[in-house]
């Protein structure tokens, strides 16, 4: 049995076979529904507690108050981020979540820099929520 | 021997065997290896350091880059510490996935080291198909924790993510078709007689060298040497899971390889037990932000070795001191003993046969003598007999241990 060339029946067996890579931007492999892509930040749930600007490993996340009002803006330094998603897990009012999205290629370091706008939040009925009082403004998301 | 023929070769530092910065000085007498001297350093990155400033929620995603092959290995070896000072019981079901995941990283980190290994030695058919079915092992990581290297899967207390009915079935379906490719990858290692040649009485090391020197992991057992980490002090579930440790008698590269292929089919039944045994239950346990004082050490069996984490905690949110020790630490310092006396063509082959990893292994100590002058110089005896001195002072006693050892040189 013992002799050389033993994967040459393997090698034949693929010859027909199509290439295992494939032709990546003009087709697309699936990506898995749960993978770490861009963080998405939505303004009305967001209490400005800064736990998540606290918890981040690569300190990617800025959360600045515009107003007076208390509705919150998120700047993501998406160079910066490493996409652990940890600040999906730490925020208390599920403000961040994460999507699939991973083409996250520019051009300029500029357009990494991802600004969710402030939303004023929709009217509640009563007022149950405790807010913390933020903590001044933030400092503003420092240019790269 | 003739001194005046000695030739000393740099091999190194860009990417000795692997895509990874180290020095390989050899000595070369015709083609024959007489000297090696090895130099590191080239990827210290200070993440000791780096870890004592943040804190240990942000360290859990440091850590991981240490290496990305075994990043598993070292989060969970770090938050096993953490655990271990904060005094946090994981659920069950928290630590039969970690446990999943860290095979799972074996296998990948496994089939990555076939192919590498078969590219040193110009066996290219056999990498390029060893690392497409590496994808599939990939996809089921990416599926599951949501990346295809840095898992993020660990939180201290537990496991971050959960696992459903489906995402079983997909693991134990990509399972069989791992083991059936790696039963081809056995045939192919015993059969192909161009590769058993190749690979034989190549980097020997015998059991003697394996003991003295510390050697962990694959390398170690694949010279007779019975250790693994998961047997030896069991983490995670593995006290739960039965499975066998790999050895192997050949002590060269043939035998790592073989160690490494019978891992494979370990780490297949490890797998499919957990996942036919997998305990309900909450996965995480909420942990405290902020560590109360205490230092902590914990092993864990990486894919390359074992590997050993210190935490030392001061109460705060960020730890006091981190230190890593990954198995490459320990396996660099085989390679000048395996190389004696091979020829200039194995070095490559040799040196990637312990699966190195030189961005684990890149760490500084600086030694200094804090008490002013009280420093003594000991011999390996005397440092012997004050560490087992030490520790039955402390209520450890290596009795027990030591019989085992000695059982294991026989």
């Amino acid at each position: 049995m013992k002799k050389p060339g033993k994967m040459l029946a393997e090698l034949f067996r693929n010859v027909t076979k199509p290439p295992a890579t494939i032709q990546y931007p003009f087709r697309k492999l699936e990506i898995p529904g749960d993978s770490r892509g861009r963080i998405v930040f939505i303004s009305e749930n967001c209490i400005g507690c800064k736990i998540c600007v606290r918890d981040c490993p690569a300190e990617a996340i800025y959360i600045n108050k515009p107003g007076e009002e208390k509705i919150f803006e998120a700047v993501f330094n998406l160079d910066e981020c490493i996409y652990c998603a940890q600040c999906v897990l730490s925020c208390p009012k599920d403000a961040l979540s994460i999507s699939p999205d991973i083409e996250l290629a520019q051009i300029s370091r500029a357009s990494l820099r991802l600004v969710y706008p402030a939303k004023p939040k929709p009217p509640q009925p009563p007022k149950e929520k405790v807010d913390k009082p933020a903590e001044g403004n933030a400092a503003p998301a420092a240019s790269a | 021997m003739n001194p005046d023929k000695i030739v000393k070769i740099p091999m190194g530092p860009q990417h000795p065997a692997l895509k990874e910065p180290a020095c390989f000085t050899i000595s070369l007498n015709g083609e024959k290896l007489v000297d090696l001297d090895l130099r590191l350093g080239y990827n210290h990155r200070g993440i000791e350091k780096a870890a004592e400033e943040r804190t240990y929620i942000q360290n859990i995603y440091l850590l991981e880059r240490i290496c990305g092959i075994c990043s598993h290995s070292h989060t969970t070896c770090m938050i096993q510490c953490v655990e271990q000072i904060a005094g946090l019981e994981v659920p069950a079901r928290g630590r039969w996935l970690r446990t999943m995941v860290g095979e799972l990283e074996r296998v990948h980190s496994h089939l990555l080291w076939l192919g590498v290994a078969a590219h040193e030695v110009g066996f290219d058919t056999l990498l390029m198909y060893s690392w497409r079915d590496r994808e599939i092992v990939m996809d089921l990581l990416a599926a599951m924790t949501g990346n295809r290297v840095n898992y993020s899967f660990n939180l201290i207390g537990g496991a971050k993510l959960d696992i459903t009915e489906e995402q079983k079935k997909d693991i134990l379906k990509a399972v069989d078709a791992l083991e059936e490719r790696t039963k081809y990858y056995i045939e192919v290692a015993t059969e192909e007689t161009t590769l058993v040649a190749r690979l034989s009485n190549v980097g020997y090391i015998s059991l003697d060298d394996v003991m003295r020197i510390g050697v962990v992991g694959p390398t170690g057992r694949a010279s007779g040497l019975d250790s693994d980490a998961r047997k030896d002090d069991p983490y995670a579930a593995y006290d739960e899971i039965p499975f066998k440790v790999i050895t192997d008698t050949h002590c060269d590269v043939y035998g790592r390889a073989l160690v490494r292929m019978g891992e494979l089919m370990e780490s297949y039944k490890i797998i499919r037990y957990v996942l036919q045994n997998l305990p309900d239950g909450p996965i995480a346990v909420k942990a405290p932000r902020k560590i109360p004082a205490g230092e902590a050490i914990s092993r864990y069996e990486a894919p390359r070795g074992e590997d050993v984490h210190y935490v030392r905690a001061n109460g705060t949110d960020k730890p006091e001191r981190m230190r890593v020790r990954a198995p490459t630490m320990v396996n660099l310092l085989a390679v000048p003993k395996m190389l004696k006396g091979d020829n200039l063509a194995d070095v490559a082959i040799t040196i990637a046969a312990i699966d190195p990893c030189f961005s684990c292994t890149d760490r500084a100590i600086r030694v200094s003598d804090y008490d002013g002058g009280n420093a003594k110089v000991m011999t390996w005896e005397e440092t012997r007999q004050f560490s087992i001195d030490w520790y039955r002072k402390n209520g450890v006693d290596f009795t027990e241990l030591n019989k085992r050892f000695a059982n294991r040189i026989k």
